[in-house]
């Protein structure tokens, strides 16, 4: 570079003001809201995890998190969640093939998935009372199995208030969440597909094997990862149907909200970080799934 | 192309029967509860008194619960709350969508990102971290009704944000902005007056969508409302369901006819939308 | 003949989609179905392919009954207009999917995919997606993909129309160089009329279900059996005329007599259309046996190598058109010049009024020699 080349500009004549951060002040209103009722309140929560009652900086939260109760907490959350997800990802792909694709009659189709759009936010106390109204102790079910069947419900050992009662009660909102991801999948399965897998001379189960279900994949796969996140979030139906004798990792913390029962803040912070990490993980592991599938689609 | 109306030898009139099986099974799942629920709620009748036998259904259990004063008050607490949740949110979010759009597509990841946040951020962890900071001093808004009421609606924005910017993004995704705009400005119109008039009424469909989606969410929500001590609709439930026998069963039924008929709106709107013109101009 | 259909009808509800459809080509023999769009030629393609059971008639490849013959067992071909390539599999699996339904050994598949690459100038793309590939070359995989399994029949549903003019107009040429090589007897859906004269041995050209003509590319455009073929391919005029004489071939147009070539169809005194191509026409008084006709310019349009002179014809209520070549020494003529213009006997193309007609073989003293 020769020393002349100091001045690259003619004199007098200034760089145009950046409009750049100019324009992100239109952000402003949406960037202090979310702060001050999303970023700011997680971030304390951060901090708190890290700190101890007195203030002080610390790792002994985390550490923390291997008391037992906490643990079995975690244990119970990734089993319910995980019966939940892989029940509502199977179940509920097998309803939407069934109404996309199954020949049933149209009107049946736009009314379960109305329904589901319904059902996916019945969750929390509602959705609780129903099913112990169902299969609780008194319930609808269990009388009938009793009185005409003969079967009592608590012989088999199975009660509602067991992570597979909550996994079950847990369906009524992941089936709907699955099918109304899945349904639309199946459909934009193209209809050329189909046919050009059958002038190659395939038969269904073929074209079943080796393109429908390989193109789905990642969505079926992503989407029921989603439905883990979503069952391990889950509190007021499982507060309301257990009243928190089963320890759940929401459960927990809302006890911990209610009345301190880790006796130390900073471990349910920290239990609150494990929980936002879990779901975190899960839902780019979703977006990523879902990322491939559209690059393939993309044409 | 010729006509799409095709009749593959393969499918039968009726459709398979492991297809109808796995309706039915699924049907069952969803509706049984549902059954057990409204015969529950009807059982709020007079028994026998020698057998203990029920002798009819009755619609007390219905009548108890919509003469109860608190759940009069939660309901219409839980409404008020919600139309201040929607507006809120439309006044925070269609303008934010069209400035990203229209201005600094740069921030269109930040802004997606955090809309979705509330995804990863269940309500029992937001509602830990807003009450972190808002209980105690200096900014002690809990302590007030009406300072919990407003963190409440500020929650219930943030969980709206999916939804709702989601159906915004897309209502304007499908209007061609730049020119809207610009032909507006060059008529003369300001910023205000052009969100005004020319872009939210060509968003009603979306908005009317994420209006009500969100009414059902706030309508139906407990954790943050009870762990914030408001009287809303959830906790009223909840309590029905720890104190009485019958009521909690009407009471859910109620809850459930609400979201229907929110939910029911929205396909109401998607029709009515559909079969509105195009946006004049697009070829 | 290879590939015979005899009496296809399908009707969907209500709507007849194919009337009753008769076809026999010869095996190697490029056909093309030309027609606008509901004219019942994709139906019927689909039908040949199995995806569509036709309702009454009978399909037959080299002899043997196929319309009852599942879609997966007909070793038919099909290029489809929107590719359909399996997104979830590379072009080689792609291309092998055939062979590997038909459970034909790894090594096989092997070489023919790279034997079929080769085919379509793709060679290097074996590993590649369809994502990845643009329109042209997920065509020609597709292409690739229905040769594979060594069809007896190929089937190609307006394979070009989604794609961008140029790579139409070079696509085209391959696929016809390609079909000329494997000598397989093919069948090719398209609206585009310039497609079907370009590629094909014969022309099937439908209207509404039914078939309006089959012929040659040249017979098809010298010689329309009807109006609808004759609007249909190439530009066309039309004038009213009525039939003066019908064994002289003798018609009147705007009270001038006019000599067809040969005897006339349409009965005398009956009112028949009369067609004429814009390129046999020249101004002037023509040769001694030339017809003529008067008239003033209403329009001229400059088209680069070609002018082409709008005429309003004296004494009758149409509109003809004439293409002259570019001569940059000599000026066009002007809106309302009078001009006369002439034309011979053959050009001079009578057709019945009747819409519904019905195919004619194509006239005898019309066809090439």
């Amino acid at each position: 570079m020769t020393a002349g080349s100091a001045t690259s500009e003619a004199p007098g004549i200034r760089p145009a003001p950046r409009r750049v951060p100019l324009a992100w002040l239109g952000l402003l209103p949406f960037l202090l809201f979310s702060a001050g009722f999303l970023l700011l309140p997680i971030a304390f929560l951060v901090i708190g995890s890290f700190q101890t009652s007195t203030g002080e900086p610390t790792l002994e939260n985390y550490s923390g998190l291997g008391d037992p109760y906490i643990v079995a907490a975690f244990w119970n959350s990734v089993t319910v969640s995980l019966i939940s997800a892989v029940g509502g990802g199977i179940g509920g792909f097998l309803l939407a093939a069934a109404v996309v694709r199954g020949g049933l009659p149209r009107p049946l189709r736009t009314g379960l998935l109305t329904f589901s759009g319904v059902a996916s936010n019945f969750a929390g106390v509602p959705l609780a009372l129903a099913f112990v109204f169902t299969i609780g102790n008194n319930g609808l079910i269990t009388l009938i199995l009793k009185d005409v069947f003969g079967v009592s419900l608590k012989a088999t050992g199975f009660t509602i208030y067991s992570q597979l009662g909550i996994a079950l009660v847990y369906l009524y909102f992941q089936l709907p969440l699955m099918l109304l991801i899945v349904a639309p999948a199946i459909e934009g399965l193209r209809r050329e597909w189909r046919e050009a897998a059958e002038n190659m001379g395939a038969t269904g189960r073929q074209y079943w094997r080796h393109i429908a279900f390989p193109i789905l994949l990642p969505t079926l796969l992503g989407t029921t990862i989603l439905l883990f996140g979503n069952a391990f979030g889950a509190q007021a139906t499982a507060f309301q149907l257990t009243g928190g004798t089963i320890p759940l990792v929401p459960v927990v913390i809302g006890a911990q909200i209610r009345g301190d029962v880790l006796r130390n803040q900073g471990l349910g912070y920290a239990m609150a970080m494990g929980m936002v990490l879990v779901m975190g993980v899960m839902i780019l592991v979703y977006v990523w799934l879902r990322r491939r599938s559209e690059r393939w689609l993309r044409s | 192309m010729t006509a799409a109306v095709t009749a593959p030898r393969r499918r039968r009139r009726w459709g398979s029967p492991w297809a109808w099986l796995i309706f039915l099974l699924g049907v069952s799942y969803f509706v049984i509860p549902l059954i057990a629920t409204i015969e529950f709620s009807l059982r709020a009748a007079y028994k026998d008194p020698v057998t203990g036998e029920f002798i009819r259904p009755s619609l007390a259990a219905y009548e108890l619960v919509l003469k109860d004063p608190k759940f009069v008050g939660g309901l219409l607490t839980s409404f008020r709350i919600a139309l201040i949740t929607i507006a809120v949110s439309l006044l925070l979010l269609v303008p934010t969508a069209y400035w990203v759009r229209l201005k600094v597509p740069r921030a269109r990841p930040v802004v997606e990102l955090i809309t979705l946040m509330p995804f990863v951020i269940p309500p029992v962890v937001l509602v830990f971290g807003l009450i972190r900071i808002y209980a105690p001093p200096p900014l002690a808004f809990l302590n007030s009704t009406f300072g919990t009421e407003a963190v409440l609606v500020g929650a219930y924005v943030v969980l709206s944000f999916p939804y709702m910017y989601r159906a915004v993004d897309t209502g304007l995704s499908t209007i061609d902005l730049r020119t809207l705009t610009e032909a507006a400005q060059s008529l003369g119109a300001g910023w205000p007056r052009v969100l005004w008039s020319v872009i939210f009424p060509n968003l009603r469909g979306a908005l009317l969508s994420g209006a009500f989606l969100t009414l059902a969410i706030v309508m139906g929500e407990y954790t943050i409302a009870s762990f914030m001590g408001t009287k809303t609709f959830g906790p009223y439930l909840s309590l029905l369901g720890q104190n009485k026998a019958y009521e909690p069963a009407a009471g859910s039924i109620i809850s459930f006819a609400i979201t229907w008929a929110a939910m029911f709106a929205i396909v109401i709107i998607g029709r009515a939308n559909r079969g509105r013109t195009q946006p004049a101009g697009a070829p | 003949m290879f590939l015979s259909l005899s009496g296809i009808r399908k009707q969907f509800g209500d709507h007849v989609a194919v009337h009753s459809f008769d076809l026999d080509a010869a095996e190697g023999e490029f056909v093309s179905f030309l027609g606008p769009s509901g004219c019942g030629k994709t139906t019927t393609l689909r039908m040949i392919a199995g995806f569509e059971l036709p309702d009454a008639g009978s399909i037959r490849i080299a002899g043997e009954e196929i319309g009852r013959v599942p879609a997966n067992r007909r070793n038919v071909g099909m290029v489809f207009q929107s590719y359909a390539l399996f997104p979830n599999m590379s072009v080689a699996d792609n291309i092998a999917f055939g062979l590997k339904m038909r459970k034909v050994p790894a090594a096989e598949r092997k070489a023919r995919v790279a034997e079929l690459l080769e085919l379509i100038h793709l060679p290097q793309s074996g590993g590649k997606y369809p994502y990845e590939l643009s329109g042209g070359m997920q065509q020609r995989v597709a292409l690739a993909r229905a040769l594979a399994i060594r069809p007896r029949v190929l089937l190609l549903d307006e394979p070009l129309s989604a794609l961008d003019a140029k790579i139409r107009l070079s696509l085209r040429q391959e696929i016809r160089a390609i079909q000329r090589q494997l000598g397989i007897t093919t069948v090719y859906v398209t609206h585009d009329q310039e497609e079907a004269l370009s590629l094909s041995d014969r022309i099937v050209v439908m209207s509404q279900g039914r078939i309006e003509q089959i012929g040659t590319p040249s017979e098809i455009y010298n010689a329309p059996a009807t109006e609808f073929v004759a609007r249909f391919v190439g530009t066309l005029n039309l004038l009213p005329a009525t039939v003066t004489d019908a064994a002289s071939g003798r018609v009147r147009i705007a009270g001038r007599e006019l000599r067809a070539a040969s005897a006339v169809e349409a009965p005398s005194g009956s009112s028949a259309t009369v067609a004429l191509r814009p390129e046999a026409i020249v101004i002037g008084d023509g040769g001694s046996e030339a017809n003529r006709l008067d008239g003033s310019v209403s329009d001229v349009t400059f088209l680069g190598s070609i002018v082409r002179i709008r005429v309003r014809v004296e004494g009758v209520d149409a509109v003809v058109a004439l293409d002259t070549f570019n001569n940059p020494h000599e000026a066009p003529p002007r809106i309302g010049d009078h001009l006369r213009l002439a034309f011979p006997p053959e050009a001079l193309l009578v057709l019945p009024h009747a819409p519904d007609a019905g195919p004619v073989a194509g006239d005898e003293s019309l066809a090439p020699a």
